[in-house]
């Protein structure tokens, strides 16, 4: 199949751009919840 | 559970739209394989834009009505729509060197979308130089609705100029169109597309109510240790 690198490397670019910002958002997600967590219990402990 | 329904489902439509695109839609004349990245190039552009619709409404509304949650949607809203774009532009890119012998051309459809990228881009880092949250709403909101007035030039350029980009085989006139297979596999891969926008969407709007929430939780760690220790508060004011 000619060019099918090309059409191989467009498929990979899209997923690995969504990919990389689903996890860059869930990690954020995770360390906020730590955070609220951390002040949270801090507010208890007052 | 439900978020998890909708996930699956979404990875189940994205998994048939591959197979669709690579296997079911008729191979084009002139570009064989390479043009079967149409059907994800131009579902990303149309995710772009209707995030983008998105983010001009809500910062509209925020200029309205003033509350927060609208500035929250409009920020969550440009990220998705950078994030389509940078895909839009790349696997455009890898289109245009087989198909054009270039990689890239200056052309008034390549330049418009170059312009629309560096512009949410700018909107992004000036809220990031802002501190303060009413000023960046406004100044933000300000900013994205002059950048919104690229997206309709983006969708027109290849229409109102001769281009290198293709003529659009999509509401072009009497000699546009696609032939009905291409078509329905268009279609479901925009559909196939929608859902993740969808989803990253939620989430990024989420990260932006919890980082509300933390602001929130610090002033009101600071507003006890002040009351239960207002010598310290006097001796550091």
């Amino acid at each position: 199949m000619k060019n099918f690198n090309f059409l191989f490397a467009a498929w990979m670019v899209v997923w690995a751009v969504f990919f990389v910002y689903e996890f860059s958002i869930a990690s954020r997600l995770a360390r906020l919840q730590e955070e609220i967590e951390r002040l949270k219990q801090q507010l208890r402990e007052r | 559970m439900k978020r998890l329904g909708i996930t699956v489902a979404a990875a189940a439509l994205i998994f048939f739209a591959g197979y669709a695109a690579l296997f079911i839609a008729p191979d084009e004349s002139t570009m064989h394989a390479i043009q079967r990245v149409f059907y994800v190039h131009l579902p990303l552009w149309m995710v772009m834009y209707s995030a983008l619709t998105v983010a001009f409404i809500a910062n509209i509304a925020w200029l309205a009505t003033r509350q927060i949650k609208w500035d929250w949607l409009g920020v969550s809203a440009v990220e998705v729509g950078v994030v389509a774009c940078t895909g839009g532009l790349a696997t455009g890119v890898l289109w245009g060197k087989p198909a054009w012998g270039i990689w890239w051309t200056w052309d008034a459809r390549l330049t418009t979308a170059f312009l629309l990228w560096l512009l949410y881009i700018a909107y992004l880092l000036l809220r990031g130089l802002l501190e303060d949250p009413e000023r960046r709403a406004t100044l933000s909101a300000i900013f994205g609705i002059f950048a919104f007035l690229d997206a309709p030039l983006v969708y027109a350029s290849n229409r109102l100029w001769r281009t290198q980009h293709p003529a659009p085989v999509i509401f072009g006139g009497d000699n546009s169109g696609l032939n009905p297979t291409m078509g329905k596999v268009l279609v479901i891969c925009i559909l196939a597309m929608l859902p993740v926008m969808i989803l990253l969407l939620v989430d990024r709007y989420r990260l932006e109510r919890m980082r509300h929430e933390v602001e929130e939780l610090r002033l009101a760690v600071e507003a006890r240790a002040a009351d239960s220790n207002p010598a310290v508060t006097r001796s550091t004011a």
